[in-house]
């Protein structure tokens, strides 16, 4: 339990990937079996309990302590896990720390009772850190800033294989995945990966550079696609087990019951999840209204109805299809496609072109319907396999121009990491006009700086040389009609928004220039974006 | 009985000895002085006599300067001096080097100022004496349940640990100048950490002063060489403002660790963007301020400054007659 609570600590104060991993490879390669699995499966998220209740554990502390005291505490530290861990007034006796498959072993087993005695005990035993960790694990959410997927890169890194590998196989193990750990360090064969309805790594696309690849690519190789804008699913149907599946592999088949009910075939689909309506698909926005639901009732599943546009197929009928080319692959995918009676399932279709300035002109005029949500073109060249991860040359994403406006400098924060000691996360505002014509800021959005050393130190300099207020890490940035710092910022599309008081919101900001020229009072209107908006909503 | 109150009472620059005629450790310049110990908040310029231990005295000179007051009167550990009736004793406080409690005794009443003081061990410092009194005047710094402060050498272990898995990372402990900074280096000279350990240019003068009171330091040099990759896998030692400051971008993507008992609280470390707390703290924790009043069982209870509420709320439970005398101008050094 030590070297798991000391994990958690470290990991809940790194920012930086890196670190990251380095704690988590270090963990996986050091700590015993089966620790080290009930480790994995804590972080990502395929370790849950109901034994222990929040209640139940300030209830205990309260027996212990003057309640008033434990309340002061409370309020200073504002976390109960946290405040619990701190004050815990540890009775003295034979207490030996657990480790961490007893404690889970003991949760998975006893009855709530007889769980009850034993965390008294644990806490006990534990140090500060190990009792934040304990109860942190036994209240669930770890929140510590580790994705199962940054769990699963660690993992593979100690092993030396490709997260991809482990990303195939992981659906076929359990915890505490003795037979992971075993494959990793050489002691025995890969597992098995061929259980019904598992996960299937899925292959992403390179980022075209304009000015280099086209002049190298023939289009004749290429077919062209347009890049829906939902989210990459995997849908999976084999033996009688049905899965959606995100790109990283979490199964999300609970929260897409429509979906689920619609895999009405025998085979594996790549594709994008979307909100359809009646053959057309709709806003991003919408889709969002179905994401990160633990539970879904009828009145969400009727107004925000989801389904999955097509675009690969990697199995049919216990053919795996993966090794073929594209070509090939998409004739099945429009065979299999039309052959299933559903409208929750439809095709993306191919886009003709016979030059590159052609399919260009495609992507900039996209025709009525849904090309407009689009996020751009995907190029896929006909004799592409369907490999794992993102390789260099087969396919590419050829993004539609990115929004822009400019907008003014209002506050600025410490960046993580690396980036600690500069000023280098800025939210940034656009102009409203009051009725009687004086002019204000709004925020807008916020977005960290992604240049040069250089061009970020001098944006440092200037926060610091214009700071009118500070709170806490952030610093408030002199900006009127007359001085401030000009950005130009690009995003990728708009949404209404009631949190922001702006009532929009930016779909990923980020500064693409800094515009020292140009005066703050120039800097564009809520109104522009107002109209953006508008724009993309009457599409 | 006298009433404690015609010994020692607050003011508005300190506690006032009206028999005796002093302040102990006041905010503002007066005619006689006792400072506790050398912290930039107890020990103030421009008292007309300082009456200190050697070592508070010789800190107060290299901070302010030879003429930091209108004369001073040494008193080692152990001594005493008396003046109209009232004597006054420095005792061991065990908080940094030359820190001290001050025993005032008048009539048959003794009442004893702690100052700033802890109950651990402490390699730079003689340990805190506990005297029996009818006043114990304490601070209350980390006076909550929730300041419980671990043993030093796990935090350390826990330094050296992120050197070992970050080589290519420089470490930078932020400690305040006078005590925390020189006892994280000795405790890293006992954990077997040989190497040469860097340092801020605020540190060095009183690094020095700790070397010539036989406090050994083992090899250090200014942090100020040029090549960045010079410092991956060093330690260095620097006060705490540095940290986040333009002055920690010369080494590479550095580990920020800070030495403070505020480490405890996680949130707190969050706001500072520490990334590798230490909590190591030069106060009393919780559980060091109750067994010291448990242990002294004084009369009466006074809190200077800190968190009084909690500690109040523990004495009026433990039957113990306390008051909060809520003095202004002391704040705690890691708070900078
Ligand atoms: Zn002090
Ligand atoms: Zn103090």
């Amino acid at each position: 339990m030590r070297a798991f609570a000391e994990l958690l600590d470290r990991l809940s104060l790194t920012a930086s990937r890196n670190a990251k991993l380095v704690l988590l490879r270090d963990h996986f390669a050091n700590a015993p079996d089966p620790d080290r699995g009930w480790a994995l499966a804590a972080l990502t998220g395929d370790l849950t309990f109901d034994a222990a209740k929040p209640a139940f554990i300030r209830k205990a502390v309260e027996a212990r302590m003057d309640p008033v005291l434990f309340g002061w505490s409370y309020d200073y530290v504002g976390d109960l896990a946290e405040t619990v861990a701190l004050v815990w007034p540890a009775r003295p006796g034979a207490n030996r720390e657990p480790e961490l498959s007893e404690v889970v072993d003991a949760l998975r087993g006893a009855s709530r009772a007889e769980v009850q005695r034993l965390i008294e005990g644990w806490l006990d035993a534990l140090d500060a850190t190990g009792r934040w960790a304990l109860l942190k694990l036994m209240t669930g959410g770890l929140r510590i800033g580790v994705s199962a997927r940054l769990a699963k890169t660690a993992v593979a890194a100690m092993g030396q294989v490709e997260v991809a590998e482990v990303e195939e196989v992981w659906h076929a193990l359990s915890p505490p995945y003795d037979d992971l750990f075993a494959w990793l360090e050489g002691r025995s064969e890969r597992p098995t990966a061929d259980a019904p309805g598992r996960f299937r790594p899925v292959m992403l696309a390179q980022a075209i550079d304009e000015a280099i690849d086209f002049g190298k690519l023939d289009p004749d190789d290429y077919a062209a696609e347009w890049k829906w804008d939902g989210i990459r699913v995997q849908a999976v149907s084999e033996g009688g087990v049905r899965r959606l599946y995100t790109r990283t592999g979490d199964d999300i088949s609970r929260t897409f019951p429509d979906v689920i009910a619609a895999l009405d075939f025998e085979g594996a689909l790549d594709g994008e999840l979307l909100v359809l309506r009646e053959g057309g698909m709709a806003s991003f926005a919408d889709l969002q209204q179905r994401l990160n639901r633990k539970s879904v009732n009828d009145k969400m599943l009727a107004d925000f109805p989801a389904g999955v546009r097509a675009y690969d197929l990697l199995s049919d009928g216990g053919e795996d299809l993966r090794a073929l080319p594209f070509a090939q692959r998409r004739a099945r995918l429009e065979a299999f496609v039309g052959a299933l009676n559903t409208s929750r399932i439809d095709l993306s279709p191919v886009q003709t072109f016979a030059t590159w300035e052609e399919l260009a002109e495609l992507r900039r005029q996209p025709p009525p319907g849904d090309p407009t949500l689009a996020e751009g073109l995907m190029l896929k060249r006909w004799d592409s396999v369907y490999e794992a991860g993102r390789p260099k040359g087969p396919w590419f994403k050829w993004k539609r121009d990115p929004f822009l406006i400019d907008a003014v400098l209002m506050y600025a924060q410490r960046g993580h990491g690396k980036r600690s000691s500069f000023y280098s996360d800025y939210t940034f505002g656009v102009w409203t006009e009051a009725v009687d014509g004086s002019r204000t800021l709004t925020p807008v959005g916020k977005a960290y700086f992604g240049f040069t050393d250089e061009e970020l130190k001098e944006i440092d300099k200037y926060v610091r040389d214009h700071t009118v207020d500070r709170y806490g890490p952030v610093r408030a940035v002199r900006a009127d009609v007359r001085h401030g710092l000009v950005f130009e910022v690009a995003f990728e599309g708009l949404q209404r928004s009631t949190r922001h008081k702006s009532g929009v919101a930016m779909r990923f900001p980020r500064i693409s220039r800094i515009r020292w020229d140009k005066p703050s009072g120039e800097a564009d209107e809520l109104a522009t974006l107002e109209r953006m908006l508008e724009q993309m909503e009457g599409r | 009985m006298i009433r404690p109150e015609s010994l020692l009472c607050p003011k508005p620059e300190g506690l006032y000895c009206a028999p005796g005629d002093f302040f102990v450790d006041p905010v503002s310049p007066v005619a006689r002085a006792v400072i506790t110990h050398g912290h930039a908040d107890h020990a103030r310029a421009g008292h007309g006599v300082v009456i200190a231990t050697p070592e508070t005295l010789a800190i107060m000179a290299e901070r302010y300067g030879a003429d930091f007051a209108g004369s001073v009167q040494p008193l080692a550990y152990g001594e005493s001096v008396s003046r109209d009736g009232v004597q006054v004793t420095l005792v061991p406080a065990g908080h940094v080097l030359g820190s001290a409690q001050a025993v005032v005794a008048w009539k048959g009443l003794t009442m004893v100022v702690s100052g700033d003081y802890k109950r651990r061990r402490d390699p730079t410092c003689p340990p805190f004496e506990p005297v029996p009194c009818d006043v114990f005047i304490s601070e209350a710094t980390f006076g909550s349940p929730v300041f419980r402060h671990p043993d030093d050498g796990h935090e350390i272990a826990k330094l050296l640990r992120s050197v070992e898995q970050f080589p290519d990372r420089a470490h930078m402990v932020g400690a305040y100048a006078l005590g925390k900074a020189q006892r994280i280096i000795r405790l890293l000279r006992e954990a077997g950490w040989e190497r040469t350990i860097y340092v801020h240019g605020a540190l060095e003068r009183l690094n020095h002063l700790y070397e010539r009171h036989g406090i050994a330091l083992g090899p250090l040099a200014p942090a100020t060489s040029t090549a960045k990759q010079d410092f991956a896998g060093q330690i260095i030692i620097a006060p705490p403002g540095a940290l986040a400051d333009r002055w920690s971008r010369r080494f590479p993507d550095p580990v920020s660790a800070f030495a403070s008992g505020w480490m405890q609280v996680r949130a707190r470390a969050r706001q500072r963007g520490v990334e590798l707390p230490l909590v190591i703290s030069d106060h009393a924790d919780w559980d060091e301020l109750t067994a010291t009043i448990d242990e002294l069982r004084p009369g009466e209870l006074w809190i200077t400054h800190g968190r009084e509420e909690a500690l109040m709320r523990w004495a009026q439970l433990h039957d113990i007659k306390a008051r909060a005398l809520a003095l202004v101008g002391y704040e705690d050094e890691t708070e900078d």
